[in-house]
């Protein structure tokens, strides 16, 4: 195989997406700064966790080349996530809903 | 062994043995995702409970610097990008000169996180024995880099937040710890990042990389983009939290 030949099944992104990307992050960057200076009272903390979520999945998509890797690779990625969320849900989902002895609810001061 | 991408006796082809070792680096940094994931969670928690705490500090936290170290490290993660794109077409120049310039934003990144932590330290907000959430506005003279508008407006925001949480200045200090722990150990896995882009840019200077082999710039892409993705979440959990105000 010459030096030159291209890996055969290695995707290759090409500049044009990676330049795109990074405009939709930069975009998005402003876009959560701006947000952030509107009052959406407990909604404020949502907007900027999807548009943070947005980014991400930009990265991991086209950065990482997420899109163009075997499935099996894909499954380890989703896997993670869905375990993060695990921990995330549950937990959290358990100190809110918790009444101590006294019948006071979380954070019980 | 010195690796140079010979094709390993278990492995049928090239491309399979690049599908494992980028699998091999996305089950390490699922590892990575669940050792922040637990740093979230009681980041999360805390906010939760100490919500007006967490407010105040993020609002002296200045928005400026930590918005322009994220444009700072997602361009580094385009150039990034643009060094395996390089290594995979084999422009053996071009790799080099991304990789330094992802080497030198990186550096840009750890300089403005300087400027940023000096200025905490000179403010009183490290968690600790001098940790003072009034020093600046008790002190304003000693503050000379925040304005007079923004120091009026901070003297406001915690008159509200100490009537809100009359131990306001335990619990900012629980934000902050939020924030030192966060942003160091994000640092600390930056240091580590550049440190491995200095060994590739040293084996790229050598020549070594192409479009036959590469699997080290594409593993330590990986591990820089996801190090990019913990600062996308960082910066609007740390700076981003009541800005509205």
């Amino acid at each position: 195989m010459s030096e030159t030949e291209p890996n055969h099944t290695d995707h290759i992104v090409s500049p044009g997406i990676y330049l795109t990307i990074i405009l939709c992050l930069l975009g998005l960057t402003g876009a959560t700064v701006a947000a952030a200076y509107v009052n959406l009272a407990q909604f404020n903390i949502v907007v900027a966790l999807a548009i943070a979520t947005l980014k991400a999945t930009l990265v991991v998509l086209f950065f990482m080349h997420a899109k163009y890797v075997p499935k099996r690779t894909q499954l380890v990625i989703v896997a993670g996530i869905f375990w993060l969320a695990l921990l995330l849900l549950m937990t959290m989902s358990d100190y809110v809903s918790r009444i101590d002895y006294r019948g006071i609810r979380f954070p019980f001061s | 062994m010195h690796r140079t991408g010979e094709l390993y006796g278990q492995f049928k082809t090239l491309d399979q043995q690049k599908d494992t070792a980028t699998l091999g680096m996305w089950i390490f940094l699922v590892t990575e995702v669940m050792f922040f994931g637990g740093i979230m969670l009681a980041y999360t928690l805390n906010r939760h409970v100490y919500f007006h705490a967490f407010a105040m500090g993020s609002n002296t936290l200045s928005l400026g610097l930590g918005g322009f170290n994220t444009v700072v490290l997602l361009a580094s993660s385009f150039t990034m990008a643009m060094a395996v794109w390089s290594a995979q077409t084999s422009k053996k120049g071009l790799i080099s000169l991304f990789l330094a310039l992802t080497i030198l934003l990186g550096f840009v990144f750890f300089g403005v996180k300087y400027v940023e932590y000096s200025q905490k330290f000179h403010h009183h907000l490290v968690p600790g024995k001098s940790f003072d959430i009034f020093y600046c506005v008790n002190n304003p003279a000693k503050c000379d880099d925040i304005t007079p508008e923004d120091m009026a407006k901070e003297r406001e925001e915690l008159e509200n937040a100490k009537a809100a949480d009359p131990n306001l200045n335990a619990h900012a200090q629980l934000y902050y710890s939020a924030y030192f722990g966060m942003t160091g150990l994000h640092a600390l896995h930056m240091v580590i990042g550049a440190g491995l882009l200095f060994w590739l840019l040293k084996n790229s200077f050598a020549g070594i990389y192409s479009a036959r082999w590469n699997t080290p710039v594409d593993i330590v892409g990986l591990y820089w983009h996801f190090v990019d993705i913990v600062w996308i979440y960082l910066f609007p959990l740390l700076y981003l939290i009541d800005r509205h105000k």
